[in-house]
């Protein structure tokens, strides 16, 4: 084959370390045509570029074998390094429930209003179902940021990564879940069909959390300092959501939307539903108007927002 | 090198790569005035001047080239010239400043480094790969075999069942390799993939580039080692600063080139 004449360029910017883009004087080599005429000649398209919603979401699903096996590696690495191994998946909520238990149950007594057989699984489930959203929240900013040298590598929708550190959380909130139920038997609330609105409730929670997590991965990507600062708004929202108290006990004197609008708030509304389910003493009167709707709302708004909003920048990621 | 490629003649050479005055930035936090101490940030961001503590860098201007079906590009340059940099823009990894990439077929790198895990098995490290690479189950189950016989991962024992972190820096490298070779690719990019393991796994991997080199449309090697450029290439690109300072034959852009080095 003809291999082109040699084409030697002077270096045009001895001096131009500043950042200044310098003019250079090639022109295109190939039969007299633009760059962009010569592309369209011959099928090529701009590398990179952000494909549309719907090609978006059939690479995504094509990838899905990749998001599960990527947030299942993540979580086994976790630790591989302990000797006990994979026993710490139960064995740190475990812990982090005995710790609860022990501040605010044995010293604080922060059961105001609600029997000592209620208040514990409450506190747990608050517990639980929290860290659940909250570390989705800290994994999203970190997604994209946090894993530069893969985005930089391998061609992948990026929403893969968010959505797959998410499964990861929920996939960790399962076994989180094995000492809930044993938390919630010992203190006599026993499994019965309610127990199924878990799933539902779950699920919906997933959701919402997967949208949280699509979200600060995109503002994460363009600003890292968000995990440094997200700490302090994440455990702001948990003391603001009732995690170790109830709302309508601790605001029965203060107007009554105040307390709708705090209960209204997603952390809130999935604490309460999972403590509906599983908690027998902790009956419909605990729960704000129309929670199921609110629910559904909160997690097909923060999803679907959530998803557009990761996929507008997706063609910048990689950059920094 | 080139002569089993020569089939096509020259009016209609179908171009495979077509790159439009890039430049690639990079942005860097935090290493712009003061010594980074915590009341210099702090001025920066008070200030807000127009770019706030983030230093530019310049890494690709300017570069202009098309690429055609069949050739094998080398990319030389000394070290922090842009080469690796100028890679990922054509692979559309890295978001350019200005200027396109115009691309037929999907480019890929030729490395899966970053999704491994070394607290993994090699096993499932084997199929966490390939499905970043874009594998289905299915090919990974099929190749999977080959992958691990290719990396000589357990000439010495099982060692394919142990977490990666046990692995020797040169039985990793292997094994990463051999995974990032298991898969066919349009527009293949090689970023020095070549210097990994002793010496025959070394004559097995440049065996099996060649064969990739056959399969893909345009294959881009990115190397510091004139003699597998001469090998492998014909054709040339001289980066020096970002710019595109050479373009043409191998020989006579590595003669210029091993001029300016000195050698």
């Amino acid at each position: 084959m003809r291999i082109p004449k040699t084409k030697v360029f002077p270096l045009v910017s001895e001096t131009t370390h500043d950042g200044t883009v310098a003019p250079s004087a090639t022109a295109l080599p190939a039969e007299g045509l633009t760059a962009a005429q010569l592309a369209s000649k011959y099928g090529l398209t701009v590398s990179g570029a952000r494909p549309s919603l719907v090609e978006y979401v059939r690479q995504l699903w094509a990838r899905r074998h990749f998001i599960l096996a990527f947030s299942r590696a993540k979580l086994t690495a976790q630790y591989s390094q302990a000797k006990l191994g994979q026993l710490w998946q139960v064995a740190t909520p475990l812990l982090n429930a005995a710790v609860y238990f022990f501040i605010f149950g044995m010293i604080l007594k922060a059961n105001r209003g609600l029997s000592h057989d209620v208040y514990i699984p409450f506190l747990v489930t608050g517990v639980f179902v929290f860290t659940f959203t909250q570390s989705s929240v800290m994994v999203g900013v970190r997604a994209i940021s946090g894993n530069l040298g893969l985005v930089r590598a391998l061609h992948f929708p990026r929403a893969s990564l968010p959505i797959s550190f998410a499964l990861q959380q929920l996939q960790q909130l399962l076994y989180s879940l094995i000492v809930l139920f044993a938390v919630a038997t010992a203190f006599g609330s026993y499994p019965d069909l309610s127990w199924l609105l878990i799933v539902p409730a779950l699920a919906l929670q997933f959701l919402f959390n997967t949208g949280l997590a699509l979200v600060f991965a995109r503002a994460g990507s363009a600003t890292p300092d968000l995990a440094q600062l997200m700490p302090f708004v994440l455990r702001t929202w948990m003391y603001a959501s009732g995690v170790m108290f109830s709302i309508p006990i601790f605001l029965a004197d203060k107007p009554q939307w105040l307390a709708n609008v705090l209960q209204w708030n997603p952390a809130a509304i999935y604490m309460d539903l999972m403590r509906f389910a599983l908690i027998d003493g902790y009956g419909a009167e605990n729960l704000p108007d129309h929670v199921w709707a609110v629910a559904v709302l909160w997690a097909v708004c923060l999803a679907i927002g959530g998803f557009i909003y990761f996929w507008k920048a997706e063609e910048r990621y990689g950059r920094g | 090198m080139a002569e089993h490629k020569s089939v096509e003649q020259d009016g209609d050479r179908v171009p495979t790569v077509v790159a439009e005055e890039l430049h690639i930035v990079y942005r860097v936090n935090g290493t712009k005035a003061g010594k980074g101490s915590a009341t210099s940030a702090l001025s920066r961001i008070i200030r807000r001047g127009e770019e706030r503590g983030v230093r530019k860098v310049h890494a690709v201007r300017g570069v202009s080239f098309v690429a055609y079906r069949g050739e094998a590009i080398g990319l030389i340059g000394s070290n922090g010239s842009g080469k690796s940099t100028l890679l990922r823009a054509i692979a559309g990894l890295l978001p350019a400043e200005s200027g396109r990439v115009y691309t037929g077929g999907q480019p890929s790198l030729l490395g899966v480094n970053a999704a491994l895990m070394n607290d993994l098995t090699g096993e499932r490290n084997v199929i966490l790969g390939g499905l970043a690479m874009g594998m289905t189950r299915e090919q990974i189950r099929e190749r999977y075999q080959e992958i691990v016989d290719f990396s000589g991962i357990n000439d010495k024992g099982d060692f394919i069942t142990l977490p990666m972190r046990t692995y020797s820096s040169g039985m990793a490298a292997r094994l990463r390799f051999s995974i990032a070779a298991a898969k066919d690719h349009d527009v293949l990019m090689i970023d020095e993939a070549l210097a990994t393991g002793d010496a025959a796994f070394r004559k097995r991997s440049e065996e099996r580039i060649r064969e990739l080199r056959k399969e893909a449309g345009t294959v881009f090697l990115v190397s510091h080692n004139n003699k597998s450029i001469r090998d492998t290439c014909d054709r040339v690109l001289w980066l020096e600063r970002g710019e595109l300072r050479m373009d043409g034959p191998t020989e006579e852009v590595l003669q210029e080139y091993e001029k300016f080095t000195g050698k």
